[in-house]
């Protein structure tokens, strides 16, 4: 019904701009139009008038587009060529709206390597991925109410909670917390921590850099008589969610104190908005410590910290470290691949990962599918944006796995 | 004849209803939002009760356990020193741009308090964050500390390690913005002074500054009340800027150096993370709270304004 309605305004649209301007004259502008395309999307998309007029860009049922056209239709001879000009320059703009869109909503960390994806998938196949960051909590929300095709989550779905919604949940991308510090002389990944100290260290516990504990695993590194300024996330953020499941998971203390979540009772310590908040106190603040996204870390070089993992090694955080957390973990389908990416099993592995998941309706098979072509795309051709934005692509057994575990759910 | 007489009173009609309909729009959207608030709030109600709730100083998002105290406090009490601030300043530019400033300089002076006003509240964030609260925290601060924390009783306002990013950093920021919404209202009313009245005054031989204290001010004391009350929405209500210089943190604050946190930055900093129903339910809730307190403020200051003009 709505593609016949469709079909009928190209028809008027085609009668309308080739009866008032001529066949030649529209030819022209759809040159400039292409013109314009080329520039912004570095591919052509319409490259002569059939294309205009089988092309989405006509398609548009915009209210702006359906007036000019009745203005046109019924106003004067005079005005129709200045109005037709105008109609057509006000929906370039709008252009890129048009087509088949898939809607996603949720997370806010994975954003920019979604939209990466989104913006790459739509020029190998044409179908638009439309992702907004609105947050973890209102992804979740978004799906659960069926407003969206897929949510995003930063904190997996518990098995629980995905049967009660009938959701299905499976990782698309692998993330983490680092440690930064801000100490005169101390550059990156030198000051080793442990995440028994540092749990301590957050709760106000430990205060002074020249704590016995601190030299204790630090020897010949010049640590400063100096307090300790703790900074966090003020915001709630996926973040914070791993970064305090990492601390309940190794001290008892801190799970008897604080807990985690994502946001939660601060003991000590101030908070800045975002990534770029902590980073910019932690960066003025002398002598402070605070943690941030893995890519935010990288990308502004700030002073990360070195920990010991599960294994008990010392490592820093990068590509590999991280890659080894997610392919040393024990992701179960059967739990909708809940799982905290922290302290994972493995000598290389960094202790505080956590990857970002993708959820589906199990009841509307259409969008699901529309939604696991994208990610399966992605599992395929991502890998290298992924990098190049700094996010961990999934290891191979896990985009495997992943795959089996959309066809035991029929999509 | 008549049927043009007829129609005239039909236009009339249809023009007070066309009118009427959008002042009644007003007040329904507002009546909309107190609904919606409330609705949404149900849930956070029944956990805490009102007095439980604003007298609770918890806020703890994993055990659930909310209250609006600190908010509350971290609201009230930079908004009252942002005033405090803003106040004698905004009144000083006032006078001086009607009465004292030489004729040439008045448009510049004026246009540049309205340029004031029309900065996004996001540049004073920002420019909070990267430039005025790290010459707080170096300088400022630290000259303050040394200064008054030796002194018994006022000292207990000074304490703490002045890292720029507090109370006292994000209250002077407020009152920068709010200076040029008094400023400018209380300029207007000033200039309503009649002439006549500041004539006689200097006719019996008052002083300039006579003149200001005892004529124009007194006569324009409603005016200064209600761009005060003005100011004071905008200050209650601040977000962008105050997330980026108070630190964000739950807690009472007792020295100007302690980070705190505002009702509208705590909403838009934890809104969209707010994942089980009593959190998300507790946040529209200080908006709630929030929203009252506004209403109140705006009743107490139009209560005044009307004794005021019966007298």
């Amino acid at each position: 019904m709505i593609k016949g309605r469709l079909q009928l305004e190209q028809t008027a649209f085609c009668y309308l701009a080739v009866t008032s301007l001529g066949f030649d004259t529209v030819n022209r502008m759809i040159n400039v139009v292409t013109l314009k395309q080329k520039i912004r999307h570095s591919s052509p998309r319409y490259s002569s008038i059939s294309h205009l007029f089988n092309s989405p860009f006509i398609t548009l049922k915009h209210p702006l587009f359906i007036l000019c056209a009745k203005i046109i239709r019924y106003g004067g001879n005079i005005m129709k060529k200045q109005l037709f000009v105008l109609a057509l320059l006000l929906l370039l703009p709008i252009s890129s709206f048009a087509g088949s869109t898939v809607n996603g909503a949720g997370a806010s960390f994975p954003y920019p390597v979604y939209s990466g994806w989104a913006f790459k998938y739509q020029k190998d196949t044409g179908i638009k991925i439309n992702y907004q960051s609105i947050g973890s909590g209102g992804g979740v929300r978004q799906i659960s109410n069926r407003t969206v095709d897929f949510g995003a989550s930063d904190a997996p779905v518990k098995p629980d909670d995905l049967k009660a919604k009938g959701l299905l949940q499976f990782p698309a991308i692998i993330g983490g917390v680092v440690p930064i510090v801000n100490i005169k002389g101390i550059g990156s990944a030198q000051l080793n921590l442990t995440g028994d100290v540092m749990s301590r260290i957050f709760l106000g516990k430990i205060t002074n850099w020249s704590d016995p504990e601190i030299v204790e695993l630090n020897p010949g590194l010049k640590l400063p008589d100096a307090n300790i300024s703790v900074i966090q996330r003020s915001d709630g953020s996926g973040t914070t969610a791993i970064f305090t499941n990492y601390l309940a998971e190794i001290s008892k203390d801190w799970l008897a104190i604080v807990g985690a979540g994502k946001s939660v009772k601060w003991p000590v310590g101030i908070g800045g908005k975002g990534n770029e908040g902590v980073s910019n106190y932690v960066k003025r603040i002398k002598n402070s410590i605070g943690y941030v996204e893995f890519a935010y870390a990288k990308q502004n070089k700030l002073a990360d910290v070195v920990l010991q993992n599960w294994a008990g090694e010392y490592v820093s955080a990068s590509f590999d470290s991280f890659k080894a957390a997610a392919a040393g973990a024990k992701w179960e389908q059967s739990k909708g691949y809940y799982l905290w990416l922290i302290n994972a099993p493995g000598k290389a592995s960094w202790p505080i990962a956590g990857a970002s998941f993708i959820l589906l309706a199990k009841d509307r098979n259409d969008s699901s599918r529309q939604a696991i072509k994208f990610y399966n795309w992605a599992f395929d051709n991502g890998d290298e944006m992924a990098t190049r934005l700094v996010y961990v692509p999934l290891p191979q057994n896990l985009k495997d796995d992943i795959r089996s575990y959309w066809k035991a759910n029929g999509l | 004849m008549a049927s043009t007489i007829k129609r005239e009173q039909n236009l009339d009609k249809l023009f007070s209803i066309i009118t009427f309909s959008a002042a009644f729009l007003v007040l329904a959207i507002i009546v909309s939002i107190f609904i919606s608030l409330f609705r949404e709030s149900l849930t956070a109600i029944d956990a805490f009760g009102f007095f439980g709730f604003v007298s609770s100083t918890a806020w703890d998002p994993v055990r659930e356990n909310f209250g609006a105290a600190t908010t509350l406090y971290g609201t009230l009490i930079t908004t009252l020193l942002a005033l405090a601030m803003a106040v004698p300043v905004a009144l000083g530019i006032a006078v001086f741009i009607t009465e004292l400033c030489p004729k040439v300089l008045k448009p510049i002076f004026g246009t540049a308090i309205e340029l004031l006003a029309a900065i996004p509240s996001i540049i004073y964030g920002m420019w909070g964050l990267f430039t005025f609260a790290p010459l707080m925290g170096e300088y400022v601060e630290p000259l303050l500390q040394r200064v008054f924390e030796p002194i018994p009783i006022i000292g207990q306002l000074f304490t703490g390690v002045p890292l720029g990013i507090d109370i006292l950093t994000t209250s002077i920021i407020l009152s920068i913005m709010i200076t040029p919404f008094i400023s400018s209202i209380v300029h207007d009313t000033f200039a309503l002074t009649p002439v006549q009245l500041k004539e006689s005054a200097y006719g019996i031989g008052a002083t300039r500054w006579e003149v200001i204290k005892d004529v124009v001010v007194p006569h324009a004391k409603t005016g200064i009340f209600g761009s005060i009350i003005i100011a004071m929405g905008r200050a209650l209500g601040e977000t962008m800027a105050v997330a980026f210089v108070l630190g964000n943190k739950h807690e009472i604050a007792t020295s100007l150096f302690d980070a705190s946190a505002t009702i509208t930055v705590t909403l838009a900093n934890e809104f969209t993370e707010a994942d089980t129903d009593l959190y998300l339910s507790s946040l529209f809730y200080l908006a709630l709270i929030l929203l009252g307190m506004n209403f109140l403020l705006l009743a107490i200051a139009k209560t005044f304004l009307a004794r005021k003009a019966k007298s």
